[in-house]
């Protein structure tokens, strides 16, 4: 393997086309790739391990934290999780709030992937558009839960808060005017000719390849795998939207691209199919075994007082049991598999995180393609550290 | 969904006999034994009846009570039958279980991660090394018997002008509260008075 010719190369792990703390070590024949291997887990901070400690309210900030660019999506996972092995039903309000924010953690992940991978190619400008659409959208993350990233707002059984006065007709507003946003990206990129030699056939998967490495999300859609959890395992009320599935061809950078633009656009469709269909009413499963009493209630229901201190010192018990749930997460398929042994808190959770299986495919998507090529490819599979290193 | 779940149910019984199968909250579980496993892994991948093509997860669990106290948990999934599949193994400590690196090309890294969180060996692993640790790390950091708070700290000492290793100095050790039995006594209490006894 390491003729005489073959230089190795450390990419990162401080580098600003590596997207976070990766270390690639790059084996180069010239400026050609003759074998990558990352080593990750300069982010782990033992997240599983902490969440075996915690109770299950407790343990729900710890997923903010993993995929930080689309904190909510992540929540989703571990609150449907929980209420299967509850058994409880999350009230339609609290489902129509749920996939709202899910699908604007969706433009938030492809706004910053695509528009800092445009940057790492060589396009300057997309990323201030795009950060100034990420900024409308993070301060309707504020308003709701108070937080701009760490929301921490989704729970078992539903959301933490209604919705404030004039969010939806803020958010109406946004849906409206993001579209053309977007063209304005699009028009920078899309038919770029700098942007099409950097991307097109770079980095390319074949569909069965992309089975094989466990890829999930749009870059195995990207592939020609029409796969959506949405559409197939369809979670809250998914089933009840009409939205398509942007599927490619060609499996490489610029498929990967147009999948992530074309799903932002259905997003959008999502977003104001929800603001329309939201019924009114609660927003949470109001059992008091699984959800704090209201403030109201504590003044005068001494039984409200001794659920809201059980609540917040032991916590929930959870069943005994074992689930998978797995939600599509922007990067992809985001699953936990979740433990409970009867207690407050969880015996084991496993986070599957949907970066972890394509950074492993690295090797195969960067040979034989120049040095030039490997921040594209990175930037083209969304990689973020949080999830990768957990 | 759930015919699809009875079809693949089915013919895993047929073929590969299972220690175990259970369909809880409408997913298939399997239970087997270490020496099966490459086995069962070829046969619902290629099967018609369960063509579980992709793998998604492997997950450890560490029992430190039982006998064997590792169990290791395969996530498979269907794209053909929109279904999914676990394939659960318990494994000693001691023992090591075949890789399915060489059907399933995915497992690599989770094998690794496996090994790097519970330190379970993985026979013809191809490149078996840490993956989430820091360089040099040592201890598995996901069985139960290790501290949350770890056993080492890291440093970067001004003078000596390099990083340096030190064990684990809490002002206050971590707390875990006994909120199971509120009445009753805290556990590290009657250990105590156990202790002074």
């Amino acid at each position: 393997m390491s003729s005489s010719k073959t230089v190795t190369v450390n990419f990162g792990p401080v580098h600003p086309a590596a997207h976070g703390v990766l270390r690639l070590i790059l084996d180069l024949d010239g400026e050609i790739v003759e074998r990558a291997d990352p080593h990750i887990g300069l982010l782990h901070r033992g997240t599983e391990k902490l969440i075996e400690h915690k109770t299950y309210l407790q343990a729900l900030p710890y997923f903010d934290r993993l995929d930080y660019v689309a904190p909510m999506n992540q929540e989703h996972a571990f609150a449907l999780a929980i209420e299967k092995l509850l058994d409880v039903e999350v009230p339609e309000r609290g489902q129509y709030i749920r996939v709202l924010f899910s699908e604007i953690g969706r433009l938030l992940s492809h706004l910053l992937n695509v528009t800092t991978t445009a940057m790492d190619v060589g396009a300057m400008t997309p990323i201030t558009w795009g950060f100034d659409e990420r900024e409308k959208l993070l301060d309707f993350y504020e308003e709701v839960s108070g937080s701009r990233f760490h929301a921490a707002y989704f729970r078992a059984g539903g959301v933490h808060q209604d919705l404030p006065d004039g969010l939806t007709e803020k958010i109406f507003d946004f849906c409206n005017n993001f579209p053309k946003a977007l063209d304005d990206i699009e028009s920078l990129l899309t038919e770029n000719r700098i942007f099409k030699q950097r991307n097109v056939n770079i980095g390319k998967v074949s569909k069965e390849d992309a089975v094989d490495r466990g890829f999930s999300g749009f870059v195995l859609r990207a592939c020609g795998v029409p796969w959506d959890l949405r559409k197939s395992q369809p979670y809250d009320c998914y089933d009840k939207l009409d939205f398509k599935i942007p599927v490619g061809s060609n499996g490489d950078c610029y498929d990967r691209y147009l999948c992530q633009i074309d799903e932002m656009r259905e997003s959008i469709k999502i977003m104001l199919q929800c603001l329309d269909k939201m019924p009114n009413g609660e927003v949470i499963n109001r059992d008091s075994k699984i959800a704090a009493p209201k403030r109201m209630d504590m003044k005068n229901s001494m039984e409200s007082i001794i659920h809201h201190f059980k609540f917040f010192t032991e916590g929930f018990h959870v069943p005994e049991g074992e689930i998978y749930s797995a939600v599509e997460a922007p990067k992809g398929e985001f699953g936990v598999y979740l433990i409970a042994d009867g207690t407050s808190r969880p015996y084991r959770c496993k986070i599957r995180a949907p970066g972890f299986a394509h950074l492993q495919a690295f090797d195969l998507l960067s040979k034989g393609h120049l040095l030039a090529d490997v921040p594209a490819i990175l930037g083209s599979i969304a990689i973020v550290f949080g999830e990768v290193d957990r | 969904m759930s015919k699809s779940i009875e079809v693949a149910k089915e013919a895993i019984k047929k073929k590969c006999k299972p220690i175990e199968i259970s369909d809880d909250f409408n997913q298939l579980q399997i239970s087997i034994s270490t020496n099966q496993i490459l086995d069962v892994v070829d046969f619902i991948k290629n099967d018609e009846a369960c063509e579980f093509r992709q793998i998604t997860d492997i997950a450890g669990v560490d029992f430190p009570d039982r006998q064997k106290r590792f169990e290791l948990i395969y996530h498979f999934l269907s794209f053909k039958h929109n279904s999914r599949l676990r394939i659960k193994i318990i494994i000693g400590e001691d023992e090591s279980i075949p890789s399915i690196t060489s059907i399933f090309p995915a497992a690599n890294w989770f094998e690794r991660e496996a090994f790097d969180m519970y330190g379970i060996q993985f026979k013809d692993h191809p490149d078996l090394r840490r993956i989430l640790t820091d360089y040099g790390f040592e201890g598995y950091p996901l069985r139960k018997d290790f501290p949350l708070s770890g056993n080492v700290e890291i440093r970067y000492d001004e003078i000596d002008k390099k990083i340096i290793h030190e064990p684990v100095n809490l002002q206050q050790d971590f707390r875990s509260f006994d909120i199971q039995s509120p009445w009753e006594r805290t556990n590290y209490l009657k250990e105590e008075k156990k202790n002074n006894e």
